[in-house]
């Protein structure tokens, strides 16, 4: 049985939802089995906001990830990503926006959280929303995250991933469908280039 | 082949509640219960048969309207998370007494670990109480399922049915295999008043047909399938899997453990007590309160070793996990990473632009020349208002508590006693207060903060926008002595004087700031841009 165990991290508002919404479509389409836990409520509102999300080929039963078992913490913020290191597994890989979304008095030094980003031993971070902004298109700055974190989305070939992207969007029409297209192969090509250092 | 399709447990459970033939559903929304009547509102098939499906003011108007359906022989569903079963509790318990028509199934979604709530109660001990069927289900497929048995169960047995849900699986996202929908039940009225008409000898002759039933209540909890029983090592373990417990207790997969999965109540004594002849000890796994579990020990004695969240094997407070049931089990869930350095606490809070925040900061600077002010808080997200940057209110307990709570502290002489209210809380439970307040001449002073929502659950049409000023008049608030401002910076002047105003003055005063919520004027906004 293979399996891929994602948490999901951001701050409420950033979009973290709507990647759910594209990975659960391409999972449902290729037939893989998907469960998908999220908060709703009060933290919308500007606090952090985390969901759950497990892919299988076989069943799955909890609806949420044990401690240590992820395979990949997908945040939009560095700090919320740190922030469910519990979860990673001995393999498990980070992918982030090196962006801080700073929204509180204590938040942490950025340098200091940079550095213990790094030094876990497999990270992919990129600011997103610089790269969404380079393409015109501030609000795909989720899809750029995406775009970085499929090719540690095994059960999902990067095929199946744009054609889930271009259901989505496509009731906003083709402009939305091909700018989000476009963050996802940024966020691609960076994380190619990572991997193959 | 049927249809999968990617649902929501709650999802699933209204469209379960669509094709058993639903004809209404009555609910105010609480999280984590309010996307099952949001479904229902954006269901092409609803529309199609004409559901009825508006929110409703508070959940004892749903119940009784849900009854009222179910008296003219339709099929009826109420939604409500588990504190809203406290407000419908009188309509919930009696409707045990009458029975029902058409089928009434009621839905409360409990909140374990409080993510978005004030208590984590376990409405499970409401269906004991009405002495009616409760159901749990594991899975959104289960809850899918268990929808369609749910209603035929309720009209067989002319009883209201609990169906309790948790956090977990009303807001987690599952394949679910959705067959086709049964037709609707067509107007049948009930006609036997001796029933419906609570006077003492009527209800005394309900109440012991109630009780008659127990025993078929008791016998369909082993005889339809849904509690099930699988025995492995004898002299082994034994675990009560409850609901959403049987997940975790399948991701642990303890070795060589007999289980008896339970989805429906009253607690099947039989199976319980062959799973334990089998076994030398048992663990109960629920969510929520040890409901199970002191029914087990009841049943089987003080010397049957039953374990669980009352001996400590599993936590007594907060929600099940993964590795808490794991542990129960002596596997311990870890990775290699322990919790980072550079974190912080990230609460959430009120959104940048909100009315509620000029309300906020008028009431503080005004409260600051009144050194013994108190200040009522209420459900909402303006109870955000008692975190940093405002730290406002002095309280916040149940819907509509803070006008009572003002006028009780008035009378005991405290001054000056404000209250804060949202405006979907003020229908919801706050005008009967106010009430009381107008009666009694309380010197208190209300704020009713109306943002045109209900915010805090996400945007829901709130039953008296535009009709605040109306009620309160009606209610008896002198007309000078009600006031509607505009919540922004630029009237901060004309807002502080009218609150000093009003504190001086020793009767029931209203203040309504009235702005649209950003959240809602947003989505407005961009729906018209994209319908351009």
């Amino acid at each position: 049985m293979s399996k891929t165990d994602i948490k999901l991290a951001g701050v409420g508002g950033q979009g973290i939802l709507s990647i759910a919404t594209i990975i659960g479509e391409a999972a449902t389409a290729a037939g893989i089995q998907l469960k998908q836990a999220e908060v709703h409520g009060m933290s919308q509102r500007g606090g952090d906001v985390q969901s759950d999300l497990r892919l299988s080929d076989g069943p799955i039963h909890s609806d949420q990830i044990p401690l240590g078992g992820a395979d990949l913490i997908l945040s939009m913020e560095p700090m919320e990503a740190l922030r469910y290191l519990p979860w990673l597994s001995a393999d498990g890989v980070v992918v982030t926006s090196s962006r801080p979304l700073v929204n509180i008095p204590d938040y942490p030094a950025e340098a200091a959280l940079l550095t213990e980003l790094d030094a876990l031993p497999r990270v992919v971070r990129l600011d997103i929303e610089e790269i969404a902004r380079e393409l015109q298109s501030p609000r795909s700055a989720n899809m750029v995250l995406l775009g970085m974190a499929a090719p540690y989305l095994p059960l999902l070939s990067e095929e199946q991933l744009r054609a889930a992207v271009a259901r989505v969007f496509a009731r906003k029409g083709q402009e939305v469908v091909e700018a989000n297209l476009r963050a996802f192969e940024a966020g691609l090509s960076h994380s190619l280039k990572t991997v193959s250092k | 082949m049927p249809e999968r399709r990617l649902l929501l447990g709650d999802e699933a459970i209204a469209l379960g509640a669509l094709h058993a033939g639903l004809s209404g559903v009555y609910a105010y929304p609480g999280t984590p219960s309010t996307e099952i009547t949001e479904f229902i509102q954006n269901s092409p098939l609803a529309r199609e048969r004409g559901v009825r499906s508006r929110w409703c003011t508070n959940e004892k108007t749903a119940m009784e309207a849900a009854l009222g359906m179910s008296y003219a022989g339709r099929r009826a569903l109420v939604c409500m998370k588990h504190v809203g079963m406290n407000v419908c509790a009188d309509a919930f318990i009696n409707a045990g007494i009458t029975g029902v028509n058409g089928g009434v199934v009621v839905l409360a979604a409990d909140d374990p670990s409080m993510h978005s709530s004030q208590n984590e109660q376990d409405s499970r001990f409401y269906g004991k109480f009405a002495l009616v069927p409760v159901l749990e289900p594991s899975s959104q497929q289960e809850a899918f399922d268990l929808m369609a048995y749910a209603f035929n169960l309720s009209e067989g047995l002319r009883l209201p049915v609990l169906m309790r849900t948790v956090t977990r699986l009303a807001h987690s996202r599952a394949a679910v295999e959705v067959g086709e929908p049964q037709p609707q039940r067509v107007l049948s009225p009930d006609s036997e008043r001796t029933r419906w008409v609570l006077l003492p000898g009527n209800a005394r002759r309900q109440y012991t047909a109630l009780i008659a039933k127990q025993p078929e209540l008791a016998e369909k909890s082993c005889s339809d399938g849904h509690n099930t029983l699988e025995l492995k090592e004898k002299g082994g373990l034994g675990i009560i899997a409850v609901g959403t417990g049987y997940n975790y207790v399948r991701e642990a997969g303890p070795q060589g453990a007999s289980l008896l999965k339970l989805t429906q109540y009253p607690v099947p004594a039989p199976l319980v007590q062959e799973l334990a002849a089998h076994c030398s000890r048992i663990l109960v796994v629920e969510d929520g309160q040890p409901f199970v579990e002191e029914q087990v020990r009841g049943l089987l004695g003080a010397g049957y070793p039953v374990g669980g969240r009352l001996d400590g094997q599993l936590p007594r407070t907060g929600e099940l996990n993964p590795d808490n049931v794991a542990a129960a089990f002596g596997i311990t869930n870890a990775g290699p990473f322990g919790p980072a350095a550079q974190i912080a606490g990230r609460p959430p809070q009120l959104c940048q632009g909100c009315g509620h925040r000029d309300v906020y900061t008028a009431l503080n600077k005004v409260a600051a020349e009144y050194p013994s002010a108190r200040i009522f808080g209420d459900i909402g997200c303006y109870t955000l208002g008692a975190l940093p940057p405002f730290r406002a209110i002095d309280s916040c307990v149940d819907m509509g508590a803070s006008i009572t709570m003002a006028k009780g502290a008035a009378d005991a002489g405290l001054y000056p006693a404000i209250a804060v209210i949202g405006d979907s809380t003020f229908t919801h439970s706050g005008m009967t207060g106010l009430l009381d307040a107008v009666n009694d001449r309380s010197p208190i002073t209300v704020i009713i903060s109306d943002n045109l929502t209900t915010a805090m659950t996400g945007g829901q049409d709130s039953a008296g926008t535009h009709k605040f000023e109306a009620i309160c008049l009606a209610l008896g608030v002198e007309r000078e002595h009600l006031h509607v401002v505009t919540p922004l910076p630029k009237n901060m002047e004309e807002i502080t004087r009218i609150l000093r105003e009003e504190i001086e003055y020793k009767g029931v005063s209203v203040i309504i700031p009235q702005r649209e919520c950003m959240q809602t004027l947003g989505r407005k906004l961009r729906a018209k841009k994209q319908a351009k």
